[in-house]
């Protein structure tokens, strides 16, 4: 214990990097950043309540990972079942809705396969698979890889093959990867209307209430992870389902196109 | 080609204009890095002097090691460094997960092996030449390395600048531990990564002509202080 305040005292000497008291850390998914709504948000909470919010920017997968090793305050992600299931191991307090967005698929501009007269989401995936028309899977167990596991399997289909490509990485990522092979991929609204390198892709199908997209705010466990901000965490949180969050995230266009859609209940 | 000349050109304003946040990410780039390069240094040139004139049964196979840790994956020292120093893990409680420190560390164990392989091969040419007068004087083990390491300094800048080189470029180990933060641990290579996620790839040109001219200015000035390359002097 000795060997390491020392060696503590002696690093932050060196480099004098002490957090102050009003940060705190929050990871989040791709699209929350990539959107832009968090760079609209985070001077309006830091306004208001005086918490200097700091983003990591990674998957839903890493986020509750980061959540339950005690290394962020807080998380907000969009899966649900994974979300529920790192509530069930004691990670978090709870689970705050906070505002949904929605996946829509997009893929060349002459849609090869048809996708844009399907008249589901599933219906559209069959259509994909069976053109093997080739399709990006983001493949890195973040919320949009979840959900697009989840429409394959309501189609009935286990998708496989020389045009099924998991790219394992973050949306932007996918996003350019799609770009360059002309492919079909899921994104959710926001990262793709934000992304600057859309090349011959297009936005062929949208609509299908099962592509519904919840984003949820849940504050790490102050009880298995004492040194977590939980104050702090509780005040962003009152600070997110308040009328100033709703006004500024329904507010938030795009190109003309809203972007997310404030649903928290206030209790 | 369109993106590359947009790059310059967006290139050049950020420079111009000293836009604040490129100040920001890319003097926390040379803090860490050099940083990194100063204590990475400080282990790998005495490290890879004593390496070369001493004689133990090991030896070779502790050369091969540091030689093939040269080739270390970065994704790999910062998942180590990040398991390390997670709130769950046996440093956690010195809090320096998403620290510029925590990114020094990371790279710090990426570089020195570069940096002790390169001095050890400077430093054991030198020995040939010095082996005879060095043991005839009777001098100690640490003055031998000493004297070696301030005749071979020149070649062992190399090693450093080296070490540095991999550092200030590197993205896979300071993207896990410092966490890519806004205005606390964005460097300009993560920043980079980030711009082409974003598909914004003029701005990560940008950013990369800009690491480009850094690591070139920095070059240029420790050569300048040190004075190599002038004129007659070799």
């Amino acid at each position: 214990m000795t060997f390491k305040t020392l060696l503590a005292a002696a690093l932050s000497a060196v480099f004098a990097v002490a957090a102050q008291a009003q940060d705190m850390k929050m990871s989040v998914t791709t699209s929350f950043a990539n959107s832009g709504l968090a760079d609209v948000l985070l001077p309006e909470i830091k306004k208001d309540t005086g918490i200097n919010v700091q983003l990591l920017i990674v998957g839903t997968g890493q986020a509750l990972k980061l959540g339950a090793q005690g290394d962020v305050d807080a998380v907000l992600v969009h899966a649900k079942a994974a979300e529920l299931a790192w509530l069930a191991e004691g990670n978090g307090t709870h689970r705050r809705e906070i505002m949904y967005n929605d996946f829509i698929f997009v893929g060349p501009s002459d849609d090869p396969a048809g996708v844009a007269k399907a008249d589901r989401a599933t219906d559209a995936l069959s259509a994909i698979a069976e053109a093997k028309a080739p399709f990006v899977s983001r493949g890195d167990n973040s919320g949009t890889h979840k959900m697009e596991l989840r429409l394959w399997d309501a189609a009935g289909i286990a998708p496989q093959g020389d045009w099924y490509r998991a790219v394992g990485q973050g949306m932007g990522a996918a996003l350019n990867t799609a770009s360059g092979m002309n492919a079909y991929l899921m994104s959710d609204r926001a990262s793709w209307l934000k992304f600057a390198n859309k090349g011959d892709l297009k936005l062929v199908y949208e609509g299908d209430p099962i592509l519904f997209n919840q984003y949820a705010y849940m504050p790490v466990n102050p009880t298995k992870h004492p040194h977590a901000k939980n104050d702090l965490a509780n005040t962003l949180e009152a600070w997110l389902v308040s009328d100033r969050a709703k006004e500024l995230i329904d507010g938030y266009t795009l190109n003309g196109e809203k972007l997310f859609t404030f649903n928290a209940t206030v209790d | 080609m369109n993106d590359i000349l947009q790059g310059l050109a967006r290139a050049a304003k950020l420079v111009v204009t000293l836009n604040a946040d490129l100040v920001e990410i890319t003097l926390l780039s040379l803090q860490v890095s050099l940083g990194a390069a100063v204590i990475g240094s400080a282990i790998g040139l005495p490290l890879g002097a004593w390496l070369a004139i001493n004689r133990f049964p090991a030896r070779r196979m502790v050369i091969a090691l540091l030689n093939a840790l040269m080739g270390l994956p970065p994704v790999v020292v910062g998942l180590f460094v990040y398991v390390l120093f997670s709130r769950s893990g046996p440093l956690g409680v010195l809090g320096l997960l998403f620290t510029p420190t925590a990114m020094v560390i990371a790279q710090v164990i990426i570089i020195t092996p570069i940096i002790a392989s390169v001095a050890h091969q400077a430093i054991r040419e030198l020995w040939a030449d010095y082996h005879d007068l060095l043991i005839s004087l009777e001098t100690t083990h640490s003055q031998r390395i000493a004297t070696l390491l301030w005749d071979g300094r020149r070649a062992l800048m190399t090693a450093s600048l080296a070490g540095f080189g991999r550092g200030i470029g590197e993205v896979g180990a300071i993207m896990i531990v410092g966490g890519n933060i806004d205005h606390a641990t964005r460097v300009l290579t993560t920043a980079i990564a980030l711009e082409t996620g974003k598909g914004e790839f003029d701005m990560a040109l940008a950013l990369g002509f800009v690491l480009i001219g850094l690591a070139i200015a920095v070059n240029l000035t420790l050569h300048m202080l040190s004075r190599t390359e002038r004129g007659s002097r070799w």
